[in-house]
């Protein structure tokens, strides 16, 4: 039977959706440090199409790949826990202050380093930028046909695939020849989750890096099982011209930033009161606002 | 050369209403910098579509008309567009924040080397010094967005990439006619020349267009529930508030991930802009992302048991209390006074 090779890309990103009161300084600045680092919820949604068409195509394998600093290989096991295969992390200094453009350059080079595969598959957006860029910038960059705003891949042929598109106002089911990048959007199938088994196999997967604070009795399991190697690239190992990179190879500039201060308003305070209430009804309606 | 551009985006050959809006805005930035406003138009059957676009003040529009150009697919559009603008260089580019702009802008942006702002919510004309560089910029485009959850402002500029890229989502500009007699000139596009085959690898086997089944923006009053509003089921008295009040039921992001409501019904910056004759948020906090989708509304009544939601600031009203307690009385005094 044929088999796939799919690539998922996946982000960490800080939980943007539940900032609390403790997230923002007192300065209105934003606490990083604050915020819980996740899997991008629509990265989820696309793992979980990858290991739909697993599922179907025993033997199909999933690499994740995500770009990030060194903690980011969280997000590597967290796939693995859930059926990915294996990882690689792409980390380097180089890559920080990337734009989205800069980001898939980066990202491009890396998988055309990784060889061949049948399919990308990565969400629409990250919840902390909602830019849904970087997924069509990186199937240009390696001159790939792609499929955005995915909810279902329908069926997979040994040279093209067949996906249904949610948009605003309907659906639309597409053909696309293989391989292609796919986005995939939060009304596809939320992601299974972890599998026990998985977790006990891949609970020590460890990067290179992580793995210089283990002691020395440890590293022997690296060995014995090289799955749990997970695979580490940086900017040098990806072969880019290092004026694509970081923030010299990105075109869009932050100019400024502005923390959002609101000043107290001159606003009507009303208690919940039958009489209150009442009262601003009959204001509403004499104004013609309502009725 | 070094114009405007806007492209054009068609639903069944019907412009969308953020392409209008689009060139309303892009109509007061050209006159701001000087340069002509420029459209472009990629679909089939476009016979005549240039006067349905000079009202807004369109110096020229560019007409690539082919059967293969509708519906809307990635690569023969973007091939198009590239094309295009390497010949004509604009300096800025704009395209809707939709299913196709946010399909084929990025896609654009990473064959031209162009940078792109999404979402944007403001756009304005500003300069920019690099003091490290020693190089002063007249005439950016200051590209505005919230980012990072709603918390910061970022103003987003591309100094050396051109153009300068950006999309805006539908209604958060105003739409409106420059002239009923303005005239430009049609430029058609060769498209033979500027596609080939391989641009239609991607084929539609079906489309199921529908009507969107609520209009969130042409509602006077929107009753709008928030996390905070607490379950499914408590926003059926939402639902009760609006049919009493002849509006339509909003919600923030937050309820929606929550899954109390519809995707559809969502205000804010990745959602719906509306702008009501009166908002009322039940529940919601009010971050900014929200708010850049509702602040214009004409009047903003705020219900919240937290005296201190950022909502609070911008609202003409705040009901300190529980939208469970407040929802009904609402309705029970709106009965009685409205005979």
């Amino acid at each position: 039977m044929k088999t796939y090779k799919i690539i998922v890309l996946a982000k960490q990103v800080p939980d943007t959706r539940n900032v609390g009161k403790d997230a923002m300084k007192a300065d209105g600045t934003v606490n990083r440090a604050a915020l819980p680092a996740i899997f991008n919820p629509e990265d989820l949604n696309a793992l979980e199409q990858a290991l739909r068409i697993k599922d179907e195509y025993p033997g199909s394998s999933i690499t994740l790949l995500t770009m990030g600093p060194g903690r980011a290989a969280d997000i590597i096991r967290e796939g693995m826990f859930r059926g990915a295969d294996d990882g690689i992390l792409l980390t380097d200094r180089a890559f920080a202050g990337s734009d989205t453009l800069a980001t898939s350059y980066a990202l491009s080079r890396a998988i055309a380093k990784y060889g061949e595969f049948d399919l990308i598959v990565c969400g629409r957006q990250a919840i902390d930028g909602d830019t849904a860029q970087v997924g069509p910038q990186v199937a240009e960059k390696l001159k790939l046909p792609q499929v955005t705003y995915v909810e279902q891949v329908l069926e997979m042929h040994p040279q093209s695939i067949v996906i249904k598109r949610r948009l605003d106002n309907g659906v639309e089911v597409v053909k696309a020849p293989l391989p292609s990048l796919i986005t995939v959007t939060s009304s596809a199938p939320e992601c299974r989750a972890r599998n026990a088994k998985m977790i006990m196999k891949f609970k020590h997967a460890k990067t290179v890096t992580e793995r210089q604070d283990q002691n020395e009795d440890y590293l022997s399991l690296y060995n014995d099982r090289p799955y749990l190697n997970i695979q580490e690239m940086t900017a040098a190992d990806v072969e880019v011209d290092p004026k694509q990179l970081g923030l010299s190879g990105s075109p869009t500039k932050v100019k400024k930033i502005d923390n959002v201060v609101l000043q107290a308003s001159d606003a009507k305070r009303i208690e919940a009161t039958d009489a209150d209430i009442n009262l601003l009804m009959k204001e509403l309606i004499d104004s013609h606002t309502i009725g | 050369m070094n114009n405007l551009f806007v492209y054009i985006e068609l639903e069944d050959g019907i412009i969308a209403n953020v392409s209008f809006e689009l060139l309303t805005k892009g109509r007061a930035l050209a006159d701001e910098l000087g340069c002509k406003l420029e459209a472009v138009v990629i679909g089939s059957g476009l016979d005549g579509i240039e006067n349905q676009l000079y009202p807004y003040g369109v110096d020229v529009v560019h007409i690539a008309d082919d059967h293969r150009l509708a519906p809307y697919t990635t690569l023969p559009h973007t091939a198009i567009i590239c094309k295009l603008f390497e010949a004509e260089k604009p300096q800025i580019a704009l395209m809707g924040a939709t299913p196709i702009g946010r399909d084929l802008g990025p896609r654009v942006s990473s064959a031209l080397y162009s940078g792109l702002t999404a979402d944007c919510t403001s756009l304005i004309i500003g300069e920019h010094e690099d003091k490290k560089e020693g190089k002063k910029y007249d005439q950016l485009l200051y590209q505005i967005r919230p980012a990072f959850g709603g918390n910061i402002i970022a103003t987003i500029i591309n100094p050396e990439c051109r153009p300068q890229m950006a999309t805006v989502r539908e209604g958060v500009m105003k739409s409106e006619i420059r002239s009923k007699t303005y005239k430009g000139k049609v430029k058609k596009i060769d498209v033979p020349s500027m596609v080939s085959d391989t641009d239609f690898v991607v084929s539609i086997i079906e489309r199921h267009i529908e009507q969107r089944k609520v209009n969130l923006s042409a509602a006077p009053v929107i009753v709008a529930g928030g996390y905070g509003v607490g379950s499914k089921d408590n926003f059926n008295l939402l639902f009760e508030l609006a049919e009493v009040l002849g509006g339509e039921v909003a919600a923030s992001r937050a309820a929606v991930d929550a899954g109390y409501i519809d995707h559809d019904r969502q205000v804010g910056q990745t959602g719906v802009t509306v702008r009501p004759k009166l908002y009322i948020a039940c529940g919601i906090s009010g971050q900014i992302q929200h708010r850049a989708g509702m602040e214009d509304s004409a009047q903003i009544i705020a219900i919240n048991t937290d005296e201190h939601a950022p909502i609070n600031a911008i609202a003409d009203y705040v009901i300190h209390g529980d939208v469970m307690d407040v929802i009904p009385k609402m309705i029970k005094y709106y009965k009685a006074n409205s005979k």
